[in-house]
């Protein structure tokens, strides 16, 4: 209970320090922001929060993170200083990995575990049963250390958005565009192993006559980019939505600008922030599902063809 | 019209319609399941997590829609 008092304490501190920012800049400036109720609250300022920044809140201050000089190549320009969102990604790789490394060293040692390991254990086991076996058969295990990889670091990256003073990088199309990529050269490179280049390569035809190959070819290639281009949208826009849902029920304290009204956003955003703990667990938990799903349809396709139908990979069920 | 004021109605009247299409979405698809419960309530369960997902999933199509009417709303 304290615990959910402090994270609205710390994301109304947060809605507080800008909106008194948006306020004196706007006083500076001498006109009256745009789009603003009562007291003139401006969106643009409230969205602040959850965009990328080249600036840190912390505790201590805001802490300004350096800034490179733009990489010149050829007819690129590559800007590589560090902003927000790629501080917690590193973040959240540095806490997933001595998270993970500690349990499974716990594990290691005793082979029944109790407390937070035992909990790390049980996901890792629905992982395996519910989402790899069900979607690739026993192949599917050579790529439990990917799924579960990003399993639990799309979970990180979710819930370090909950917390006071807290950014999810999920909510950074860039972040969730690479995800996306490497879930589609995953996917790609476990259809080619399982069907061979030769079979992969005559699956990208469709199976019609030659003469359609050159209206069939681009459009199969497009259709191999869309499903991963929706596992980072649907990622993205579920994490943005929510912190920017947050964010504006917070705001309306500001547009009312009375203290007393104050307790019903707040009992409106304990409530969205409870939807948004559910919502990160399921994000994460539908990006793997649905990557060992596709990769899963590579896998059938070549025992499909192999073996004929009616031959199922054998699944077996812990319970 | 001004084009800015065009987008911010865009991106409105963009939202309502994105919303309204999830709601019959989703809401179809919890009849079934509630249906679905009341026939065989032992599989209830399984209906549940079915459901869980297939609800993500038409979301996640909403939410694409819901990001194009952001960036009209900030363009």
């Amino acid at each position: 209970m304290t615990l959910v008092f402090q994270q609205i304490e710390g994301v109304a501190a947060d809605t507080a320090r800008a909106a008194a920012d948006s306020l004196g800049a706007a006083a500076g400036h001498g006109t009256p922001p745009a789009g603003g109720g009562g007291s003139g609250v401006d969106f643009g300022e409230l969205l602040h929060h959850v965009q990328d920044a080249g600036t840190i809140d912390t505790p201590f201050g805001m802490l300004q993170l350096p800034k490179f000089p733009p990489i010149h190549v050829g007819q690129l320009v590559i800007d590589m200083s560090p902003t927000k969102h790629v501080v917690f990604v590193w973040i959240a790789a540095l806490i997933l990995c001595v998270v993970a490394i500690a349990v499974a060293r716990r594990i290691a040692r005793q082979s029944v575990p109790t407390g937070f390991a035992n909990l790390f254990e049980m996901m890792v086991v629905f992982m395996r049963d519910e989402v790899a076996i069900p979607n690739m058969g026993f192949a599917g295990l050579r790529y439990m250390p990917y799924l579960l990889t990003t399993f639990f670091y799309i979970l990180v990256m979710n819930l370090m958005g909950l917390i006071p003073y807290g950014a999810s990088a999920t909510g950074n199309v860039s972040v969730t565009a690479g995800l996306a990529i490497i879930a589609f050269v995953v996917i790609q490179a476990s259809a080619i192993r399982a069907q061979g280049l030769g079979h992969y390569l005559a699956h990208l035809t469709g199976g019609v006559h030659w003469s359609l190959w050159p209206i069939m070819i681009p459009i199969e290639i497009l259709g191999l980019f869309t499903k991963p281009f929706a596992l980072c949208m649907r990622l993205f826009a579920n994490m943005l939505g929510g912190h920017i849902v947050i964010v504006s029920l917070l705001g309306l304290i500001f547009v009312f600008g009375s203290y007393v009204i104050a307790i019903a956003p707040v009992t409106f955003v304990v409530g969205i922030n409870f939807l948004e703990l559910f919502v990160a667990f399921l994000q994460a938990y539908i990006f793997v599902m649905l990557t060992s799903l596709f990769m899963g349809l590579g896998i059938q396709a070549a025992e499909g063809s192999h073996a004929g139908a009616g031959h199922d990979a054998p699944v077996h069920h812990a319970s | 019209m001004d084009p800015k004021a065009l987008g911010y109605l865009a991106a409105g009247i963009g939202a309502a319609l994105t919303v309204i299409g999830a709601g019959l979405g989703i809401g179809k698809l919890a009849a079934a399941a509630m249906e679905a419960s009341g026939r065989q309530p032992e599989v209830a369960g399984q209906v549940r997590t079915s459901m869980i997902i297939a609800a993500a999933l038409i979301e996640g199509a909403t939410f694409f829609a819901l990001a194009i009417c952001i960036v009209l709303a900030f363009k």
